[in-house]
């Protein structure tokens, strides 16, 4: 049994001892490297360019500019290709564009022997723009004057809304008190520790090869056929080991231009490796929100409504764009199931860096503003914040108010009261003196979220899985989805090992995905690998071991239907203990007789047509220091219902680091962009302030195991989740400990000295 | 790769003195922690380097006949923090220096490079010039002595001349024989980050009475500076809450922050009093005196 253990990573020992290659660890003899020309302007258009210079330069092979590139715009966006025309990703870029829409954008590429020459060269090539006012905040691209950053856009690119339960404004008149508030959010980065880097090379006339650090090889084929104009089968994109995504390689990147570029350089072997630099202004962010929120409650605690208006800033080009609002309007319906639920959001273009794809795609920023209006309503109330979302949130057996859906598995209520034991809740809030006045005050918070398992019923979720029976009675599992360090390598390695009952050690996992091979996956995002996966690994690993068992059945001269395996072995249904015959005998038979048998080999390609919600709290003391403006975390908790835990300690490592993210977001991280000229500052880590290892406390984390039976191993999403609750429960907790409400993020101590300065504590 | 265009290594202080004579566009190198970053950037002025690092004459802590404490410029931060003559005379410099970057950082940057470089960040500046530390500078002339508080002109610029070398950091008995300090880095995070304020206290205490105390910030202005108004206006005074509050109201005076990107004049100023206030008060304590 290999489910619910804490099997070593298939992946560990390659990682550790360093063997583990990534993108940058092949070599082609002759490899050319690629930069792109970045423009120094936020928003204008290129009156002049001149690449003489540069192409003179002794080691250049090449400068491209916008004046060589198709002009036909394509979509980065990982999504799965939509069959519907009315729900495909907006396409609005070009390889390489005159027109500036960021500081960074991408105007030419210089090809080179190497990096240094590169550096040279780009200092070579003339630029001349004609500038425009940089649109920098969501007020400046939606005024009525302003510029469109895409023509024909009005600058918004997209618009959805829902609304369940009742008229909004009829629930809320009914409500006995109604609050308002309006809340912010920051834009912020992935960090992957792998920056984006992909080549490319032709190994004959007709094929593409694209290595890539992807979350998404198989989108990543598809976008570059389109991009190029060539035919999908013609390309072929390998994912070797990957350090990190977040959603940041959940879009395609370089892998359109390293294409491009081999193409026009005869198949030569091109790669672009980015700077850190470049990777923060020139790779996606995490979109800004700007949310009006607003909820009715009645006195006995009962959430009766929340409406929420949300202004999502998406910068530059479309990327994700509006889907990433629309799914976190979808993925917190879940949390407050039963009231009147309202959701509106706008996304719009700006000219700051491109917004993607980011952990948990667009929920931290709703549920922010969902924690921050909730807790000031339990506030108006009186009435303690984790009774008053006990008394509210979803239970087993609700429905999702707009699909009808009902939740099979939900144990928040039981998260909630976890925690509460946990933090000592209600012994720490009794001891503490209310309206502390000192300097260093402390502080508790608690914050709840929903999430999904999946992008089901908006796009398609597919799962493929092969799995083979080598002759030495070892299996070797493919499948579509993608390690991205999440650790899916080893939870399908888990899973194949349960379902046909040989040691988990005898199961081998092909990592990399080379999309020629590869059962068809859309990829590594949603936090729906394992869970979808699970449903294609579930079908092929039984379709083998039914296969196993005929085969081991004609051995034997014992019906297919009376034996098991067990452990490597085939034994006796009714009598487990009972060896009949190893399965190592029954492999190589199957192998080498002369008259029967065959490779015995499954392969399953499933789309899974649900979607669990997933459901998880955070609870935090904080000590914030007034004078210092600095906030300290004492302790924190974060508790999951993720369904059936797989891997226990591979599990509570996404969810430390999904609580140290969701710190980060919370107190630290921002990108700081000038607002005149749209510069950006802090384009590297030391003036990125990701929180460091004497930063981040000891991180709590529990699991209420319930069992999703939409999935083959009852497990639901947990990659992204954690990085949730943080920020809204940090926040509550200082106003908490200061009785200061902080209704935006980060809560950096430059944002806390203004807020305490306007409420009278500085 | 970093696109320098000339290397050469000196292994002596003459040497470094003669081969920074023979190119006028040569810079120094030693640990290479801001340099390297520097060139990374592509910053042209440092396209030609003289390695220093490996100068085992200027490497050392010492504590001369005198009893003056004397560090060797090219002593990395991981050394002078853990020397025993360090820690047991001045150990606010090791306090201070043990913020700075991470370990690795700290075993390649070197004391005389983070004072050389200038910046008003520098962590290993406020304790010195709060211990009064001297510095030595030798040319192809010869040598020459001035207060490391005069060795700062400017965001950047220090006192040495092109073919210029610091050999010497000292910090005088007098200065040192019973003080006793504390620093506090306030930054955005607890390691690997540049100060938003720094702050040293180095104090004197006999029966209660605050005979003298020597205030340094870094930050607070274009260089590290000292807060002389308020030192002279303290010094003296018995030790009490109140001195606490009139060190913390009388040193905004004493600075002049500035709005950046980083941070702005207001938030520096709260975090520049309320400094005061801790870090004197820690002082006062490590030097035996009690507050009501």
């Amino acid at each position: 049994m290999a489910i619910g253990k804490s099997v070593k990573r298939v992946d560990a020992v390659a990682k550790v001892t360093g063997r583990a290659r990534y993108t940058d660890d092949f070599y082609i003899p002759g490899m050319l490297v690629a930069k792109y020309l970045r423009s120094t302007i936020a928003h204008g258009r290129v009156k002049r360019i001149d690449s003489s210079k540069a192409k003179r330069l002794a080691g250049v092979e090449a400068v491209y500019t916008y004046e060589d590139v198709s002009q036909t715009k394509f979509a980065t966006a990982g999504h799965p290709y939509s069959l519907d025309p009315a729900h495909k990703d907006v396409e609005d870029r070009l390889l390489l564009t005159q027109h500036v829409r960021y500081w960074g954008d991408e105007i030419a590429i210089v090809v080179a022997e190497n990096s240094l020459i590169l550096q040279e060269a780009l200092k070579l090539v003339e630029v001349e723009y004609e500038e425009y006012e940089p649109l920098m905040t969501l007020e400046a691209s939606l005024s009525k004057d302003a510029r469109e950053i895409h023509a024909g856009s009005n600058n918004v690119i997209g618009e959805s809304q829902y609304t369940v339960g009742g008229k909004i404004e009829d629930v809320l008149a009914g409500a006995d008190i109604v609050l308002q508030n309006r809340y912010r959010t920051q834009m912020c980065q992935h960090c992957h520790i792998e920056n984006h880097i992909a080549y490319a090379y032709m190994d004959d006339l007709e094929h593409i090869v694209v290595v890539s650090s992807t979350q998404i090889p198989h989108i990543a084929r598809r976008i570059v056929g389109q991009a190029l104009g060539v035919p999908w089968g013609r390309i072929r994109v390998v994912k070797p080991y990957i350090g990190g995504g977040f959603g940041a390689k959940q879009d395609v990147i370089l892998e359109p231009m390293v294409a491009f570029l081999t193409l026009k350089l005869g198949g030569r072997p091109i790669k672009i490796d980015l700077s850190r630099e470049e990777c923060m202004i020139g790779t996606r962010t995490r979109h800004p929100f700007d949310v009006k929120m607003r909820a009715g409650v009645n006195r006995d605690g009962t959430l009766v409504a929340l409406d929420m208006e949300a202004l999502s800033n998406t910068g530059a080009y479309a990327s994700h764009g509006h889907s990433v609002a629309g799914a976190a309007g979808a993925k917190s319906r879940s949390l407050y199931p039963r009231a009147a639920l309202h959701y509106h959001a706008r996304t719009v273009y700006t000219n700051m860096p491109t917004a993607g794809a980011m952990r948990a795609y667009g929920a931290p920023q709703i549920i922010f503003s969902v924690d921050c209006i909730i807790e000031e309503a339990a506030h108006k109330i009186g009435m303690d914040p984790v009774e008053f979302r006990i008394k509210n949130v979803a239970l087993q057996g609700d429905v999702d108010p707009l699909t009808g859906e009902r939740f099979v598995s939900c144990g928040l209520i039981e998260c909630l009261q976890r925690g509460k034991e946990l933090i000592r809740w209600d012994e720490k809030r009794a001891a503490r003196p209310k309206n502390q006045t000192g300097p260093v005050r402390r502080g508790l918070g608690v914050a709840c979220f929903s999430y999904a398992s999946g992008t089901y019923p908006v796009c398609l979720e597919i799962a493929g899985a092969r799995i083979i029976l080598n002759q030495d009675a070892s299996l070797h599992i493919q499948v579509g989805a993608t390690e991205i360090g999440q650790g899916l390598d080893t939870i399908v390695a888990q899973m194949a090992a349960e379902t046909i009952g040989i040691p988990f050690e005898d199961v081998h996992v092909v990592s990399t995905q080379d999309t020629d091979v590869a059962p068809f996956d859309t990829g590594a995002y949603a936090s729906r690998q394992a869970y979808v996966a699970s449903n294609a690994v579930f079908r092929a690993a039984r379709e083998l071991k039914a296969k196993i068992l005929e085969h081991a059945g004609r051995e034997t001269g014992i019906l297919g239907g009376e034996l098991d395996i067990l452990n490597g072995e085939i034994v006796d249904r009714k009598d487990p203990s009972r060896k009949v015959v190893s399965l190592k005998e029954v492999a190589l038979d199957a192998y080498y007789d002369k008259e029967h048998g065959a490779q015995l080999t499954a392969e399953v390609s499933h789309k899974t047509r649900t979607n669990a919600p997933t459901f998880g709290c955070t609870f935090v003391e904080v000590e914030v220091d007034v004078p210092l403006c600095s906030v300290d975390i004492k302790e924190i908790y974060n508790v999951h219902d993720s369904g059936v835990i797989l891997n226990p300690v591979m599990a509570r490592g996404q969810v430390h680091g999904g609580v140290a993210m969701g710190i980060a977001a919370g107190l630290y991280e921002e990108m700081l962009i000038d607002r005149e000229s749209g510069y950006i500052y802090n384009n590297n880590f030391l003036d990125y302030k990701i929180p460091t290892v004497v930063d981040v406390p000891d991180i709590g984390c529990e699991f209420i195991e319930t069992y999703e039976p939409t999935s083959g191993y009852g497990n639901k999403a947990l990659g992204e989740p954690p990085i949730i609750s943080p920020p809204p429960a940090i926040r509550n907790a200082i106003w908490d400990a200061t009785g200061v409400k902080i209704n935006e993020l980060p809560m950096t101590p430059h944002t806390l000295f203004k807020y305490f300065k306007k409420a009278g504590l500085l | 790769m970093f696109n320098f265009k000339s290397y050469t290594k000196a292994d002596s202080i003459q040497e470094a003195i003669r081969l920074l004579k023979q190119n006028p566009e040569a810079h120094l190198i030693a640990g290479g922690t801001d340099v390297l970053v520097k060139l990374h950037k592509g910053k042209g002025q440092f396209h030609h380097l003289v390695d220093i690092h490996d100068i085992a004459e200027l490497n050392f802590t010492d504590r001369n006949d005198d009893g003056d404490l004397i560090i060797g410029p090219l002593t990395c931060f991981t050394h002078v923090a853990e020397s025993p003559l360090i820690r047991k005379h001045i150990p606010v410099l090791s306090e201070a220096i043990l913020t700075i970057g991470g370990p690795q950082v700290r075993n390649m940057a070197t004391i005389g490079g983070n004072l050389c470089n200038g910046v008003p960040s520098a962590d290993s500046a406020t304790p010195l010039i709060a211990l009064n530390a001297g510095v030595t500078i030798e040319g192809q002339d010869g040598s020459r002595q001035l207060p490391l508080e005069d060795f700062f002109l400017g965001p950047s610029r220090v006192d040495l001349e092109h073919h210029e070398i610091m050999t010497a950091i000292t910090v005088t008995r007098a200065n040192y024989d019973g003080y006793y300090g504390h620093f506090f880095k306030y930054a955005m995070r607890g390691a690997m980050d540049i100060a938003t304020i720094g702050c040293s206290a180095v104090c004197k205490v006999e029966d209660e009475i605050l005979t003298d105390m020597r205030l340094a910030y870094g930050v607070a202005a274009p260089v590290p500076i000292r807060c002389r108004d308020t030192e002279n206006k303290i010094r003296g005074r018995k030790i009490s809450q109140q001195l606490l509050d009139d060190i913390s109201e009388a040193v905004v005076n004493d600075v002049s922050p500035r709005t950046s990107w980083r941070a702005a004049r207001e938030f520096r100023l709260q975090i520049i009093a309320t400094l005061a206030h801790r870090v004197v008060k820690q002082a006062i304590l490590n030097a035996g005196g009690t507050i009501q």
